[in-house]
């Protein structure tokens, strides 16, 4: 197992090595830079600035700065939130996007996969037809629509929820955001549990299981639903990359200070730096979590081994 | 007895009450357009930095509530007579927050490293009025060259390379305002960082998490903290402005410098005079490339900018967020005679005769359409009024395609000199002088995008520059505006507007064109 963990990882760094690669180039050759502005800045102005940030070296030569820097474990200084370095905009910003990813990822898988079940033992009755009417809904409604809903339902009109803002980490700061980002993961969890029970119930195993007369509490939740949850951890994986990694979309209506803005932001504004910052730190979460998946299917199905 | 127990309680009640109210911290939680870039002021650029930093720094001049320019660190100033030495009298009571004195040899300090090409600082060319700094920022010059110097712990001496006379309102720029010498030595580039940072304005830095927020409280050593009111402000970035306005209306911010303008009569319905819509000194316009066939025929410009529906872009596509325009520099300058083009004040409908007949000249028509490329940078109101103008366009024969381009993009494709027909740009004033919109059509301005060149306009904009007597520079600022307008190489649409939404709660804040309020001058229920 450790063995083939190491293994893994070792294979992650030309996965990395070729990601940094083909971003940093692409990245370059967007038009325009970080101090491209509606104000134009003299161009003298401007050498300075590009100097001091190395932007007027050849990119092949910022390329090899840049690897030899992140090598060290520098990601650089933004270019645009300039009184921060990436590292330390990370340091802020990944703790807020994986306390409220990690709890909507949490939520969704819990809430989700209990939905799921039940509607798999209710087929094609009225329970069933309302899980899987709520969990389309769910998935449909884009979080640029459910926000500001609940914005306006808890915030303004019932009072029970703050409209937005962090105030340190507040519990009752989080639950809208929470929400907003469980609600399509926890529709989509929903729609692949009922699916896949579904399946297992009607599995070979699971009827032996029946014939030797195991209470429908062992079959369910120790037979059927194991198998069941094999699709669910391989969703789980690249959604919880995702979460944690933050959304911008719940970041900038709730007004939360995560990560998820920057990925988008810095496109945007040419902050080459957090740009590259970004893409390593979702590659890095996504490579991880794609190995945590494979490790627990060896947990769920007996038949997965890794040695 | 028993009315001795009552007015016991009654007392001790109004003592509790006043003591809870003496207690209870009076913060302004102020909603602001986006985070800062950078609290260092030779390293900031934006408004909102301008905002912060304007309650945390004191220049040598600075604004009153309403905008204008007050002393600040210097109490009197003398300038001789050819407008080129300004010697500032330093006030003695101004110290930095640590509690050493501000003095004139920190004004030098930091206005050399504003200038130090190693600095890299974008409004560098603020202190370009000075004596040798643009030499000094080349790295033509030594910093010991530079035309300020400390003659005494008090007392500050500025040649400057010719009579400026916006030069004071240059000053209240931020990248003109003093750093503590003491507090970069100790902590290089991290000066900046809350609790490292040593100012002398009315607020110190005590917070600063990105994205989320900027906490700033008084400074009991600032020369007139007797008279502030606040005891801390909190700069709130808010991006999403429809968000933003449901935090005000559940009170957790109590003032926003913008709101959804797309909801702005349901809003003026909902918060009446709580929302503050004032003209603000900038200028929103199109540029034509004017070396470039057909764009280069003044007359065609004229009649393009004729059958563009000023009022209707204003009301329906800006909700009355902004102001038609008719000139370059927008009305609100003191002293200075804005100049319209010649069709300002004639109906709409005369407008589209007169430039029907122009476009018939030049055989222009639906049959024989023109073909014209506009250029925007992404934002929704931006197309909306691109595809409003094509419209507006369309029935005299002009086949309008639109490029829509995000901001950066669009920016380093009209600095490179990209080719295009018409292209949508903005000026916002850095500060309250007409030069700064005229430069726009300057011959090799670098913002001059439509490379527009006309001998005597630049001759009228060099003669404004030599001009010691202020009435004459105006006038001659003016007359150029007039030829400007003529020419219309560069075509104004809609001046901006400030629109602020503001709690009945807050006192003092005053609506002005530069949308500058200081926080010493507001108070909170």
């Amino acid at each position: 197992m450790l063995r083939y963990v190491i293994r893994r990882l070792l294979t992650a760094i030309p996965t990395l090595f070729l990601i940094v690669t083909i971003s940093f180039f692409l990245m370059h050759v967007a038009p325009g830079g970080p101090f491209n502005m509606e104000k134009g800045i003299p161009p003298e102005i401007k050498a300075n600035i590009e100097r001091v940030f190395h932007l007027d070296e050849p990119v092949w030569m910022q390329y090899l700065r840049y690897l030899n820097n992140l090598i060290h474990g520098d990601l650089g200084p933004s270019y645009i939130l300039l009184n921060f370095s990436v590292a330390e905009l990370f340091r802020v910003g990944l703790w807020v996007s994986a306390q409220i990813g990690a709890a909507a990822l949490a939520l969704s898988l819990v809430v989700g996969s209990a939905l799921g079940v039940i509607a798999a033992l209710r087929q094609n009755r009225v329970l069933d037809y309302v899980v899987v009417a709520t969990a389309t809904a769910g998935s449909t409604i884009p979080t640029f629509v459910i926000a500001p809903i609940i914005q306006l339902l808890f915030g303004l009109t019932w009072h029970m929820l703050p409209i937005g803002g962090w105030n340190d980490g507040a519990f009752l700061n989080k639950v809208g955001p929470v929400i907003t980002l469980s609600l399509p993961q926890l529709a989509t969890v929903a729609r692949l549990m009922r699916g896949s029970m579904i399946e297992s119930l009607h599995s070979d195993h699971i009827n032996t299981a029946r014939s030797l007369g195991l209470s429908d509490y062992a079959v369910v939740v120790r037979h059927a639903m194991r198998g069941a949850l094999l699709p669910i951890i391989s969703y789980a994986g690249p959604a919880a990359a995702g979460l944690i990694t933050g959304s911008i979309i719940v970041e900038t209506i709730f007004q939360i200070p995560g990560v998820g803005r920057y990925f988008i932001d810095a496109a945007l504004n040419r902050d080459y730096t957090l740009v590259m910052g970004t893409v390593v730190m979702i590659a890095v979460f996504t490579i991880v979590f794609n190995l945590v998946v494979d490790l627990l299917y060896a947990v769920a199905d007996p038949r997965v081994r890794y040695d | 007895m028993k009315l001795t127990i009552k007015s016991l309680l009654v007392g001790t009640t109004m003592l509790l009450m006043t003591t809870g109210g003496a207690m209870a911290e009076s913060v302004w939680n102020r909603g602001a357009n986006s985070d800062v870039q950078s609290l260092d002021p030779h390293k900031t650029s934006t408004v909102e930095e301008a905002n912060i930093l304007r309650d945390l720094f004191v220049g040598l001049v600075t604004e009153d509530s309403a905008g204008n320019t007050i002393p600040g660190a210097a109490e009197s100033w003398t300038v001789s007579a050819d407008g080129k030495v300004y010697t500032f009298k330093l006030r003695k009571d101004d110290v930095w927050s640590d509690g050493t004195a501000v003095t004139a040899a920190d004004f030098v300090f930091a206005w050399r490293r504003l200038l130090d090409p190693k600095t890299g600082s974008e409004y560098a060319s603020m202190g370009f009025p000075v004596l040798n700094a643009e030499e000094i920022n080349g790295s033509k010059a030594k910093a010991e060259d530079l035309g300020a110097k400390a003659i005494d712990a008090n007392m500050l001496e500025v040649t400057l390379k010719g009579p400026t006379p916006y030069f004071l309102e240059m000053l209240t720029h931020q990248a003109m305002y003093p750093v503590s010498k003491a507090n970069i030595e100790k902590f290089g580039d991290d000066f900046v960082k809350a609790g490292n940072l040593v100012s002398n304005g009315a607020f110190t830095l005590v917070e600063n998490v990105p994205n989320d927020h900027i906490k700033i409280v008084k400074n009991p050593k600032f020369f007139d903290a007797g008279n502030v009111k606040l005891d801390a402000v909190n700069y709130i970035p808010v991006e999403d402005r429809a968000a933003g306005i449901k935090r005000y209306q559940a009170g957790e911010i109590d003032s926003m410098n913008d709101m959804p303008t797309e909801q702005l009569a349901d809003l003026k319905a909902k918060f009446g005079d709580q929302i503050h819509l004032t003209p603000e000194l900038g200028t929103y316009y199109y540029i034509f490339k004017a070396q470039k066939a057909p764009w280069n025929n003044a007359e065609l410009r004229n009649a393009i900018s004729m059958v563009i529906d000023r009022d209707q872009l204003a009301s329906k596509v800006w909700q009355n967020s902004m102001i038609p325009a008719y000139s370059l520099v927008p009305p609100g300058v003191k002293g200075y005679e804005t100049r319209t083009t010649d069709y300002a004040e004639m109906p709409q409908l005369d407008r589209e005769d007169a430039a029907k007949k122009v476009f018939d000249k030049l055989g222009i028509s639906p049959e024989h359409p023109q073909k014209l490329e506009l250029r925007y940078n992404t934002s929704e109101n931006h197309k909306n009024t691109a595809v409003a103008i094509q419209e507006m366009l369309k029935p005299f024969g002009f086949d309008v395609t639109l490029v829509n381009t995000d901001g950066k993009t669009h920016y380093s494709y009209l600095e490179q000199h990209g080719d295009f027909d018409v292209a949508r740009a903005g000026w916002i004033a850095d500060f309250k002088d007409p030069v700064t919109f005229l430069n726009l059509g300057h011959t090799g301005d670098g913002n001059n995008y439509g490379e527009y060149s006309n001998k005597d306009y630049d001759a009228l904009l060099d003669a404004a520059a030599r001009e010691s007597d202020p009435g004459k520079r105006m006038k001659e600022l003016s007359d150029a505006e007039a030829i400007l307008m003529k020419d219309l190489p560069v075509m104004p649409l809609l001046y901006y507007g400030n629109h602020n939404v503001v709690s009945p709660k807050l006192h003092g804040f005053v609506d002005n064109v530069m949308d500058k309020h200081p926080s010493r001058f507001v108070s909170k229920d």
